[in-house]
């Protein structure tokens, strides 16, 4: 058998690329704003909403492009369904503010502009990071959370697929956000 | 140690006949220092002399024998008592008496076998030495002599390359090559990651080189993985119908052949780890073994007649054959 001198480090041969594919929009586009805070309600009983505005060309969501309002409480609500359900390593919400609902502070407390922003972009960071995850993306507390007009608590959890899905091709997913299964490959050539 | 010998001591130490001539290699100590010994390959005559030199000159040394032995052991770190020696050859150089002056002894092991390669990891030393003792009532003269031990390959016959379709169902979708499955250690890497489907947000992609050495067996097996190497292959965003290239240069990383059920005491395999990296931190990774094997030095005229019978010992080739004819050729012209 010939032994080479010098390995031969040359390029694999590989397929040219489609140019649709190459210069069309990505299949990934996944944007979530939450914004436009708005306090409803009276005197001791007011809570913030904010505008949550998905923009997508994922498969997996029904919508392409949906808009709802939420509190701060829905947010929690997700947390806590996606905790109890997925082995997803939730990210953390932003603070609580127990101490900002105590009165006799100095200023707005709950509704301070500056603490409105910290909060919105906190809410912010932390659908956009869910709603990317793809087992995330399997639970039906997600899409409802997303793009159903309001949240109904006495929902039957679930999945959005049968779960069958991840059995037939997957990679070894791990991290500190995930604790996906050991799966085979879809096929070996 | 020799704080209580009365009358005579002596020192002992061991020289090898082709010490101006045998290349010496470095090799890391357990404490991670870089120390240069020689080497040997498998079916090669260890010979040398071993001196005795007395520290008072004049008065006589009794000894209850003169020895020296070729060690080929293992030893586990958790186990340090227990020595597993796989080689253990002895010469006797001096029945029990004495010396009156100082004296050199000669030695040859012939083509002795060494059948694994010199090995020092994080639970388990592989080590071959020779070691000559003054064997004395109260304590023994030692000295020890590591070498170290290469085991060479030839180019496989059969090495097909590695070729798998992965992924997360609709979410995302590759097929990786390599080249090869079984790389020489100063081999490069060649292949390429093709997308097929691309729904998540990749930040980049990067392959690494996984060491994992296992000591014990039956239900107390223990694996210590290393990352001997992380290179980065792709830096920002895949969509579907691209191709990364990957190109790996092996010889700068810090490499052993793989080695397999070693005396049933130990393993070391190497694996290659795919890891994507998406833009929330997540990780998305492929796993796949590969086998590494040291190649023999190009055949040069020095290059001695025993090394090419070592290495007709593995795969035989053309190219062994041809350099055992070679060898014969110059020793006899």
């Amino acid at each position: 058998m010939s032994e080479p001198a010098v390995a031969d480090t040359r390029r694999l041969n590989s397929k040219p690329q489609d140019l649709t594919d190459a210069y069309g929009p990505p299949s990934n586009f996944l944007e979530i704003d939450v914004y436009d805070p708005q306090i409803v309600g009276v005197g001791r009983n007011r809570y913030t909403t904010y505008e949550v505005r998905m923009k997508t060309n994922l498969p997996i969501f029904k919508l392409k492009d949906s808009c709802v309002r939420r509190r701060y409480s829905d947010f929690e609500w997700l947390k806590n369904e996606l905790e109890r359900d997925s082995k997803i390593v939730v990210p953390p919400l932003p603070g609580k503010a127990l101490k900002r609902q105590l009165p006799f502070r100095g200023d707005e407390g709950l509704f301070e502009e500056s603490f409105l922003e910290e909060r919105r972009a906190g809410l912010e960071q932390f659908i956009n990071r869910i709603a990317g995850h793809p087992l995330a993306q399997n639970e039906r507390c997600l899409h409802m959370f997303l793009q159903e007009e309001s949240i109904d608590r006495n929902y039957i959890p679930g999945k959005r697929k049968p779960s069958a899905a991840p059995a037939s091709c997957t990679f070894i997913s791990t991290s500190r956000h995930n604790a996906g299964g050991n799966v085979r490959a879809v096929s070996t050539l | 140690m020799s704080f209580f010998s009365f009358g005579q001591s002596a020192e002992i130490d061991v020289v090898l006949n082709d010490a101006e001539t045998r290349k010496k290699v470095e090799h890391k100590s357990e404490d991670g220092k870089k120390d240069k010994y020689f080497l040997f390959y498998d079916g090669e005559t260890v010979s040398g002399k071993v001196n005795v030199t007395l520290k008072n000159p004049g008065k006589r040394l009794e000894h209850q024998g003169i020895k020296i032995e070729f060690v080929g052991q293992i030893e586990l770190y958790y186990d340090r008592g227990n020595h597993h020696e796989f080689v253990s050859l002895v010469k006797d150089l001096a029945r029990p008496g004495e010396i009156t002056q100082s004296q050199t002894f000669d030695f040859e092991f012939t083509h002795v076998e060494k059948p694994y390669e010199s090995y020092t990891g994080q639970n388990v030393k592989l080590r071959y030495f020779l070691r000559a003792t003054v064997i004395r009532r109260l304590n023994d003269v030692v000295k020890e002599m590591d070498i170290v031990v290469h085991t060479l390959s030839t180019y496989p016959e059969l090495n097909s390359s590695i070729k798998m379709e992965v992924g997360i169902e609709d979410c995302l979708h590759i097929e990786f090559e390599y080249n090869k499955s079984k790389y020489h250690l100063k081999d490069v890497i060649v292949g390429k990651i093709y997308f097929l489907l691309v729904r998540i947000k990749i930040k980049h992609m990067e392959i690494d080189i996984i060491k994992r050495e296992t000591t014990g067996t039956g239900p107390s097996v223990y694996h210590e993985n290393d990352t001997i190497a992380k290179y980065e292959i792709m830096d920002g965003a895949p969509v579907r119908g691209e191709s990364i290239p990957i190109r790996l240069f092996l010889a700068g990383y810090d490499l052993t052949p793989t080695m397999r059920d070693i005396n049933k005491k130990f393993s070391v395999r190497y694996y290659l780890n795919l890891v994507l990296i998406d833009e929330e931190e997540r990780r998305y990774f492929k796993q796949q073994e590969i086998t590494l094997w040291r190649k023999g030095d190009v055949v040069r005229k020095s290059m001695s007649h025993q090394a090419a019978i070592a290495s007709q010992r593995f795969e035989g080739s053309a190219a062994s054959e041809s350099a055992l004819e070679q060898a014969a050729k110059e020793e006899s012209g």
